[in-house]
């Protein structure tokens, strides 16, 4: 019988100590590679892109921000993932690729929907399950989609988008119509096996996709070095894949990347693995107590806002003026309280929408 | 009429099918450059090319997903498992993707894919292989499911999955892939989806047999009617969406049903079928609706085990008696 170990030390599986201050610095749940130095002109953004890049990215946090209010008073119910402090992906994703580009995300999709066509009406109709909402109510929060302008939806099981990514991109390949796909995942979905199976047979068959991991820090309520092992983009050197990691709380650097990966994939037909480092301000849902993060790093990041950067790009460039930028906020936040107000007096579905959509066909046979 | 092996009926409706469409393909673990690990689409690679034959690494969730990705944006995949055992690995895809894609999003897609391969058992396989899963996938709103008994059965539901603009799962048996049947020459022969079919007529029981349990309700319904005994089989062909207006007119007639199924008892579709029954045909029973099915456990690898375990004629003929009173 072998001997009882005096010191034998409590033993711990999962890494903890997220908010533990480090030599007097927080220890963030990522650190942020630099944003990219070049300007507007030099990235071939006009003024007028600009504008709307900043509109959007304002769109997207007022949404937000009265859709969060509207839950709060108990107008809807279900999830709401918001994805506040992540506005500069989906703005910068979306200008930089083409408009029959292909995107499909997780369940954190209102900015996606917003930036892909939905509009704050039917995107709000959608979060109040009225028939008027994008996906007709029957999806909710995490499910806006928008396939006319290529926009794939938002899905609901972490990790169960990234193939559905995946044979998107493989059927834009079959068609040879240049298209591609871009399949954004966050965190916590890198850990799922799912990824790895898609990403063998991508690289493998040269499937026009990008696997964009929004890394926001946290897996709902686990921070990032609690869940996964490594650094995230380091998975793509088991399969040779190209892989990059960028700041994503800069606009223009995810717009400057992106633009660049689609070239390349365009040109070789090949996939992409691209980190994207930000940060989420609320909770994963709406229930979170965010008891796993400082306020301090909280505070760290509100510094870095992807929305005041872009508004303040503008104002230092003498694009708009303080004047015109107010404009703006006030001409969105009339859209979304109208939105609001299209939400609460439109009709939910009728009884029979109920069996609508199951079948293409109208006369199946339901069981009974 | 032509004679043809279940595993040439289903090539065959793949290979007319493959011939109409150019956006229809087939994807999965060994089914170009090996032919298929059960030969069902021997040749294909040499006809359609390595574009419309592809090959997966051993990866059923992965492959489901791109299939399911692909029918969304415009093509129609004919994905095969090598079993439906394996197919577990892919239920989330299967079961939480294609089924419900469409409905959450207000019906924005569709959805035009097959997901086909063996289903249930095959021999001494021990308990992860030997599972019959059409029940369990019939359960789920969204996908319809099929599982055949005979090459021109197979050969007319295939064609029609494959032209279905839904998710359809279809179900074979590695044991009847060898089985020979006349399958009808008609130019385009297709079967309707949904429609069972009275495969053997009858007045005094009537047997539901799908799949490879049709083969063994025809075995006691020989012996059976040595023994003056007139057995009714019915085959669904179809699971679901399930043709129950044909079962019970039968049931109208003879007013005696047994079940035959290949799944476990709890919650499969001798136990849907049993129920509806009752619902629909209550007055017209003269003894109480007798199954047989697995038994509660697991597949066993020991051959006599297994043997204990797989229903068989005797059995059929055991539940047909306690319906008669014979015994």
């Amino acid at each position: 019988m072998a001997k009882k170990d005096k010191d034998t030390q409590e033993i711990q599986f999962t890494p903890s100590g997220t908010s533990i201050l480090t030599n007097g610095k927080i220890q963030k749940s990522t650190e942020l590679p630099s944003p990219t130095r070049k300007k507007h002109k030099s990235l071939g953004l006009s003024e007028e892109d600009l504008v709307a890049m900043f509109e959007q990215m304002y769109l997207q946090r007022r949404f937000e921000e009265r859709a969060m209010q509207m839950y709060q008073k108990g107008k809807f119910g279900g999830f709401l993932h918001l994805y506040m402090g992540q506005e500069a992906i989906s703005t910068g994703t979306v200008f930089a690729l083409n408009d029959d580009d292909d995107i499909i995300t997780a369940y954190r999709d209102h900015g996606w929907g917003l930036v892909r066509g939905v509009s704050p009406k039917e995107g709000m109709a959608e979060l109040y399950g009225k028939v008027t909402g994008c996906s007709r109510g029957k999806g909710g929060s995490m499910h806006f989609a928008n396939v006319e302008e290529h926009f794939w939806g938002g899905h609901g099981i972490v990790g169960g988008s990234i193939p559905l990514g995946g044979g998107i991109a493989f059927a834009n390949k079959y068609k040879q119509n240049g298209r591609v796909t871009a399949s954004f995942m966050g965190d916590g979905a890198v850990d799922q096996g799912v990824l790895h199976e898609t990403m063998n047979m991508a690289q493998n068959w040269g499937l026009p996709c990008i696997f964009a991991i929004e890394n926001n820090g946290y897996a709902m309520g686990t921070a990032v070095h609690r869940h996964s092992v490594g650094e995230l983009v380091d998975r793509a050197k088991g399969y040779g894949m190209k892989s990059a990691v960028i700041n994503g709380m800069d606009v223009f650097t995810v717009y400057e990347k992106m633009k660049e990966i689609a070239e390349d994939i365009r040109e070789n037909s090949n996939p992409w693995l691209l980190e994207i480092r930000t940060y989420r301000y609320r909770g994963h849902s709406m229930s979170d107590p965010m008891k796993y993060r400082t306020k301090e790093e909280l505070k760290e990041y509100e510094k870095l806002d992807p929305v005041e950067r872009i508004k303040q790009y503008l104002l230092d460039n003498d694009i708009i003026d303080e004047g015109k930028v107010e404009e703006i906020q006030d001409d969105i936040e009339d859209r979304v309280m109208e939105a609001i107000d299209f939400a609460e007096e439109s009709d939910f579905p009728e009884k029979s929408d109920l069996y609508k959509d199951v079948f293409v066909e109208d006369d199946y046979p339901f069981h009974t | 009429m032509a004679e043809l092996q279940f595993r040439e009926a289903i090539r065959a409706a793949i290979d007319e099918e493959m011939a109409q469409d150019e956006d229809i393909f087939v994807m999965g673990e060994e089914v170009a450059e090996y032919d298929g690990a059960y030969k069902v689409t021997e040749g294909l690679l040499d006809k359609y090319g390595p574009k419309r034959l592809i090959d997966t690494p051993i990866a059923e969730l992965g492959f489901s997903g791109i299939g399911v990705g692909a029918a969304m944006n415009g093509l129609r995949p004919i994905i095969e498992f090598m079993t439906f055992n394996f197919a577990v690995l892919a239920a989330d895809q299967i079961i939480n993707h294609a089924s419900k894609i469409r409905y959450m999003t207000g019906g924005q897609v569709e959805i035009p894919i097959v997901f086909r391969g063996p289903n249930a058992s095959a021999g001494q396989l021990s308990a992860t292989h030997s599972v019959a899963y059409d029940a369990m996938y019939a359960h789920f709103p969204g996908m319809k499911v099929i599982y055949t008994s005979e090459p021109e059965d197979a050969k007319g539901l295939l064609k029609s999955a494959i032209r279905d603009p839904n998710p359809v799962l279809f179900m074979e048996s590695e044991q009847m892939y060898g089985l020979k049947g006349e399958v009808s020459d008609e130019e385009d022969f297709t079967i309707p989806i949904g429609k069972a079919k009275v495969k053997r007529e009858g007045s005094d029981v009537t047997v539901v047999a799908h799949g490879k349990m049709y083969h063994v309700a025809t075995q006691a319904a020989k012996q059976l009617e040595k023994e003056g005994v007139d057995i009714e089989i019915i085959d669904p062909r179809t699971v679901k969406p399930l043709d129950l207006e044909t079962i019970i007119k039968s049931i109208k007639k003879t007013n005696r049903c047994v079940i035959v199924d290949e799944a476990h008892p709890f919650g499969g579709l001798a136990a849907e079928v049993g129920y509806l029954i009752q619902r629909e045909a209550f007055d017209y029973l003269d003894a109480p609706v007798q199954r047989v099915t697995l038994p509660d456990t697991s597949a066993p690898f020991a051959k006599n085990l297994f043997d204990e375990w797989l229903p068989d004629a005797a059995d059929v003929i055991e539940a047909v008696n306690t319906v008669t009173y014979r015994k």
